[in-house]
């Protein structure tokens, strides 16, 4: 005879408001085997958990039902609260009677007869669970980190100081991602480079990071604590352990005119290149879309002029097996395409610019080596216009839907900066709204209008139209003076909206992460778990999770760098013991579980069966590995004789949940 | 003419101890004045104007003259900008050029009557003259 306790939660005035707690207590007392039921008023506080335990122990429950929030938010906590009592924490089951009645239902009665349905299911459940004892599996003392921005940086330098050994995968020839591009960090206003690239180099001196630049995973197998991953590390055509970064093979490369991607294409670079003189590795790549001696087999002056020998035109794309405990996405974002913003003529004029592209004509080591010129005529700009949310809070199919955060700040950057060196030049800066919520943000944004004199105008530019006298005629509104402004620029910057990196779709299904929308990856609770990924063992850091600044990102990072090590100082996990089974005798060998299973859990064997007569038979049955089974239960839909169950979640006890409702 | 606009800016600045840069659009002022519906421009638009050297149709505005002096747009605004010492301040820039007062003392007799203080006379005329 079962012996089953409930436990009504009020949750303060949560589930109270709208549902009766203590008829719904007194009610499912009444149910066959259920021996104890009480309400009370906060069912997680320490309390309201010795209620639990008190009961378990006094009354001998074999189960527990706890008719609370989502199973999300406590089932933890009051698996715990059984296990301490002495129950298998596997006897207790949640009702949520919050998420799913509570807060979507205005009429008391209603709600009460449906909290009601709902803690009857559970009852319905918790009398078909068996106690359930989770496996352990081994825990890889080595963490990935992929992406080699800020954000990968600050994770690895955090890992690796724990003692644990990181690898950071990064697809550039060089670690450092778009801080590289930045001039200016707000609202400090001190140099960008001069506080990433000591972080740069500590990764490449620290013995315990491993980089590997000039690469991309490819492959993803396994499971939190035990993840094998294939890493490519792409064909660079020179050897990384020859070179010294001399630079003697650009010196005489004869392709000289190939679009510099780290200027943004507003300078050239040679076929054979390093991005910039800071680089980690400083190790040449040769771009094989220009060589010539990889497209025509007619040049070779590099491999000549090294005296290291490092050139390697033979060299083929290299494929790493590696395991890991422990992942870190930080994959970062790009500014939008603007081609699609034709009213701004970023297509027609070169004195249209991006952000970053700015960034790059103000940067000391750019293209215009810090002096800001016109990129059509290399004069210097005496009127500049910035326009602010370029796609950003833009619901058409052209932007963003999302604010991207950081363009306010950027711009208030650009525009004070500019005042500061150029104090001839008049600076207007169209905003929709200024959002400068951060330390010292508003101040810095203030500080730009009134010591420096930038005009801030509340509208939109409408179109900009460039002239034959090399002038760009801004027309745009002013919506405080209800007027319609023409302004004769000589450049104008469009702050374009942030997106998340384009490899981060198809890394997020090699992972089995899950991503909103808009591609930036999902934390597991956006306000208690959110450098998680709802994955088990996978992290997030930076822009991929959603537009963040510096600050934040490096924060971010150090907080998902201090996760890593809590797993990986463990030498084994607990499993979820919720996974999948087969039932031999049942199995047909259809091959339809192992095609639907997402994890490569199960295998088909060949098993003897005794048959009538005394006769054997050979049958192919699945088995599932408990170790890499995650419980998500494709395979029990997917079979098509139910021979494939899932621990803790049988279809008899979803059946017995669904008679219950409709009892 | 962009030369003349630009000291009649600062002019009024130095009148009125005004940095108009420190407006940051918010309207509490505007939002707060009593004499709101008979202003052609209200305190806000002061700001704006002065600040990208707009001064003329202030000066040549009746709005002057409506603006109480009760400073509740200084009292209330968040970044002290005192758009009220502005509007006082563009008012002097017209009424101390020659002829331009807006109350000569003959101009009282008409408006007297029994319920109007003596203070009130006082202090209209230094208000709206020199």
């Amino acid at each position: 005879m079962q012996r089953i306790g409930v436990f009504v939660c009020h949750c303060g005035t949560n589930i109270s408001a709208t549902v009766d707690v203590h008829k719904v207590a007194e009610i499912l007392g009444r149910e066959s085997s259920v021996v104890y039921s009480t309400d009370y008023q906060y069912m997680c506080s320490e309390a309201g958990q010795n209620i639990i335990q008190n009961a378990i122990r006094d009354r001998h429950l074999t189960g527990a039902v706890i008719c609370s929030c989502s199973p999300r938010m406590h089932e933890t906590t009051f698996r715990k609260t059984a296990a301490r009592a002495g129950l298998n924490s596997f006897m207790v089951e949640i009702a949520n009677i919050r998420e799913q009645c509570s807060w979507i239902h205005k009429d008391k009665e209603d709600a009460t007869q449906k909290a009601i349905a709902i803690g009857r299911a559970a009852i319905a459940k918790v009398l078909l669970n068996t106690p359930l004892v989770p496996g352990e599996s081994p825990v890889t003392k080595r963490a990935l980190v992929i992406g080699g921005g800020i954000a990968g940086i600050q994770a690895a330098l955090d890992i690796a100081e724990a003692g644990f050994e990181v690898d950071i995968v990064e697809s550039k020839p060089t670690i450092g991602g778009k801080m590289t591009q930045i001039d200016k960090t707000f609202p400090t206003l001190d140099c960008a480079a001069c506080i990433l690239t000591p972080k740069m180099v500590d990764c490449a001196q620290n013995e315990k990071i491993h980089i590997y630049s000039y690469s991309e995973v490819v492959k993803v197998k396994g499971f939190v604590g035990d993840f094998e991953v294939t890493i490519k590390k792409k064909a660079r055509y020179v050897d990384e352990n020859k070179c010294t970064g001399c630079g003697a093979c650009i010196e005489k490369c004869p392709m000289k005119k190939v679009p510099d991607e780290f200027n943004l294409g507003l300078s050239n670079r040679h076929a054979i290149y390093i991005p910039f003189a800071q680089a980690i590795p400083k190790v040449a790549t040769i771009d094989a879309m220009q060589c010539r001696m990889l497209t025509s087999g007619k040049c070779g002056i590099c491999s000549k002029v090294c005296t290291a020998g490092a050139i390697d035109y033979k060299q083929k794309d290299q494929f790493i097996e590696q395991g890991y405990g422990a992942i870190v996405v930080a994959t970062g974002f790009n500014p939008i395409s603007l081609d699609k913003f034709d009213e701004f003529a970023y297509s027609q004029s070169k004195d249209v610019v991006s952000s970053l592209e700015f960034e790059r004509l103000t940067n000391a080591a750019g293209p215009t080596n810090g002096v800001l010129l016109r990129p059509s005529d290399g004069k210097h700009p005496h009127t500049i216009v910035f326009v602010q949310c370029v796609g950003s809070r833009d619901t058409t199919c052209r932007g963003k839907e999302y604010c991207s955060k950081i363009c306010c700040m950027y711009t208030a950057k650009h525009a004070l900066l500019t005042r500061e060196k150029y104090p001839d030049t008049e600076v207007y800066v169209f905003y929709i709204d200024v959002r400068t919520p951060g330390k010292g943000f508003d101040e810095f944004y203030r500080r730009a209008v009134e010591q420096y004199g930038v005009h801030y105008i509340k509208g939109m530019v409408g179109k900009v139209v460039p002239r034959s006298d090399g002038k760009l005629e801004v027309q745009a509104s002013d919506l405080i003076m209800g007027e319609q402004l023409h302004i004769d620029a000589d450049l104008v910057v469009l702050a374009a909206a942030m997106e998340s990196d384009k490899s981060a779709r198809p890394l997020a299904t090699m992972l089995t992460a899950s991503m909103d929308t808009n591609d930036f990856f999902t934390e597991a609770h956006p306000k208690l778990r959110p450098v998680e990924s709802p994955t088990a063992g996978i992290f997030l850091a930076g822009a991929c999770q959603g537009p963040k600044d510096i600050p934040e990102t490096v924060a971010q990072a150090g907080a998902a760098a201090s996760k890593v090590i809590g797993l990986l100082v463990k030498n084994t996990l607990k499993g979820n013991p919720c996974v999948a089974q087969s039932d031999e005798l049942m199995c047909n060998g259809c091959s339809s579980c192992e095609k639907v299973c997402p994890y490569g859990a199960i295998t088909y064997v060949d098993k003897e069966f005794k048959m009538p007569n005394r006769t054997i038979a050979i049958r192919r049955v699945a088995q599932v590995n408990p170790a890499v089974c995650q419980g998500c239960g494709a395979c029990t839909v997917a079979c098509p004789s139910g021979a494939m169950d899932l621990k803790g979640f049988s279809n008899k006890e979803i059946l017995a949940e669904v008679d219950a409702i409709c009892r | 003419m962009d030369d003349n606009r630009i000291e009649e800016r600062e002019e009024i600045e130095r009148i009125s101890g005004v940095d108009v840069r420190k407006c940051m659009r918010c309207g509490k002022c505007t939002a707060t004045c009593p004499c709101y519906d008979e202003m052609e421009y209200h305190p806000h638009q002061f700001v704006c104007m002065v600040e990208k050297d707009e001064i003329e149709p202030l000066l040549k505005s009746k709005s002057l003259y409506k603006c109480l002096s009760c400073f509740a747009c200084v009292e209330r605004c968040p970044r002290q900008v005192e758009p009220g010492k502005l509007v006082e301040a563009v008012r002097l820039m017209v009424i101390r050029q020659q002829g331009r007062n807006h109350l000569n003392p003959d101009m009282i007799v008409k408006k007297l009557d029994d319920r109007m203080p003596q203070q009130a006379l006082v202090s209209a005329l230094r208000k709206y003259s020199k």
